[in-house]
């Protein structure tokens, strides 16, 4: 990197965007946003704007890709032509295909496929603005719209990345960090279950380094755990508002 | 990449590896044996072919000009892709690439680039306008497990035999001369996939082995012992202490596949 860049991080210890190493980006998450989807989440993740539809499980088509022993899974990872600098073609790219790939194995360890033979369940992920660590925080969103589909699950899938910025090891790499950092690692946690179901990384790390990166992604997942799961709380408080001010009236 | 086998034979292999065996007798931290042929594709500028117990893989790199990417003016082109060749395996089918065939380039495209094994700006010809294209074709020949190390191992042996043509600027144009230079390279990355099986690590995995795994990680090895890519695969997971334990077999398993290349 030249010298005329600003640092990534500064003595202190504080990032370009005021956050210290190990601090979260502001999270929202919300469930149930689709009126016509089985299940549904939005999250906000620092600038990344990212909505989830999950439908099914449902007949497949086309039929032949049904498996008898077991329901199937399908994930779209897309993004939004306007959803980074330089429009982005709506086609499919390479790297869109192998996200949707890793993700939906991320997910797959959280369901019970073999309840629903013949089935499938698709999972729509919608990239509406990107801003760095977009599978992540389509992971987290897509376990929220899974919860909120009603299908038993494991655990709730949560995601998180770690980095290297200069040299330090930092949490949650937001866009110019991720660019422009010597190492990203996106990390989906199941916590209940302390399993890591999709780990990735590019850039190099000492083995130190990628020691602490894996369990820091895995603290900041742990973080938003009870996040999601006051999401899915939030959701049925509000319909059991809107029933009380029904019998009410 | 599914070919489907019996529950029984399932069955035979997971019990071997809880006991620490394999249907083959090899340990489970042990690869089957390596061979590498360099050179066999003489129209391409650098090629390698591997066999990995019965898997075989062939490379080929073909380098050629075009421009240079608008943020990197500087800089040479790195393109890796993968043909799942129909004739390696009753599984493959004709077509554009699937999710595993992109999968597979995407990944030794990540273990090549990561750990700046081409020095890219030394693939510029006139900055902002002609560059080096270096096209690396990985071109799967029998597919018998572990595609992603046969693959990532073949292409950098294809590397480090690619002759980059001679060329000269005169009067603002580019002339192709006669003669090659050999492409010099930085690092010599190595990617070690280990599948999980139970709660056994494994290394290698042979097609049948690779049906009953529950998920994979390959990690790319850079000759100072530093990891620089990882990709988890499969649809299990890995607790934390299995992944740190993995990257230590990983590095150890990367220096002795290294000793396989030639430089």
């Amino acid at each position: 990197m030249n010298d005329k860049q600003e640092k990534l991080i500064d003595k202190k210890g504080i990032r370009l965007d005021g956050r210290k190493a190990d601090e979260l980006r502001p999270l929202k998450l919300e469930v149930g946003v689709l009126p016509n989807a089985d299940g549904s989440a939005y999250v906000e993740h620092g600038k990344n704007k990212i909505l989830v539809g999950v439908f099914g499980p449902r007949e497949m088509h086309p039929k032949h890709l049904s498996r008898p022993d077991r329901m199937v899974l399908r994930c779209r990872y897309h993004m939004a032509p306007f959803s980074v600098q330089e429009r982005k073609s709506p086609a499919p790219s390479r790297r869109e295909v192998e996200l949707s790939k890793v993700i939906r194995e991320s997910l797959e360890p959280a369901l019970f496929l073999e309840l629903y033979p013949r089935t499938g369940i698709d999972v729509f992920i919608e990239v509406l603005q990107a801003d760095g660590g977009t599978r992540c925080a389509s992971i987290t969103a897509a376990a929220l719209a899974l919860a909120d589909s009603g299908i038993p699950m494991r655990d709730l899938v949560v995601a998180c990345a770690a980095g290297k910025i200069e040299d330090t090891v930092v949490l949650d790499l937001y866009d110019a960090e991720d660019k422009l950092g010597a190492a990203d690692v996106p990390v989906a946690y199941m916590p209940n279950l302390n399993a890591i179901t999709l780990l990735q990384m590019d850039g190099t790390l000492t083995p130190e380094e990628f020691e602490k990166a894996v369990s820091m992604a895995t603290d900041g997942c742990k973080q938003i755990y009870p996040m999601q799961k006051e999401a899915l709380k939030t959701k049925y408080m509000h319909i059991k508002e809107e029933t009380q001010e029904e019998t009410e009236e | 990449m599914s070919t489907l086998i019996t529950k029984v034979r399932q069955r035979q292999i997971s019990q071997l590896i809880e006991k620490g065996k394999r249907l083959d007798d090899r340990a489970l931290t042990d690869y089957r044996e390596i061979k590498i042929e360099e050179g066999l594709i003489e129209r391409a500028e650098g090629s390698a072919k591997i066999l990995l117990g019965k898997t075989e893989v062939l490379v080929g790199v073909k380098v050629g000009t075009g421009e240079p990417f608008t943020d990197t003016p500087n800089e040479g082109v790195l393109t890796v892709n993968a043909e799942l060749v129909p004739l390696a395996s009753p599984s493959f089918e004709p077509g554009p690439p699937d999710e595993n065939s992109i999968e597979l380039a995407r990944i030794v495209d990540r273990g090549i680039r990561e750990s700046k094994t081409i020095d890219n700006e030394k693939l510029c010809i006139e900055p902002g306008k002609k560059v080096f294209v270096v096209f690396v074709d990985v071109y799967v020949l029998n597919h018998d497990g572990n595609l992603i190390d046969a693959s990532a191992l073949a292409a950098v042996s294809a590397l480090l035999n690619t002759k980059m043509p001679n060329f000269e600027i005169k009067d603002g144009e580019v002339k192709i001369k006669q003669g090659y230079t050999p492409l010099s390279l930085r690092s010599h990355p190595v990617t070690v996939t280990i599948g999980k099986i139970g709660d056994k690590l494994v290394v290698d995995l042979g097609l049948e082995e690779e049906q009953v795994m529950d998920a994979r990680l390959s990690m790319a090895v850079k000759d100072d012992g530093n990891i620089c890519a990882i990709q988890k695969g499969g649809s299990g997971y890995f607790t934390p202490q299995q992944i740190i334990e993995a990257s230590k077999l990983a590095q150890e398993k990367a220096a002795e596949m290294r000793k396989k290349l030639k430089w």
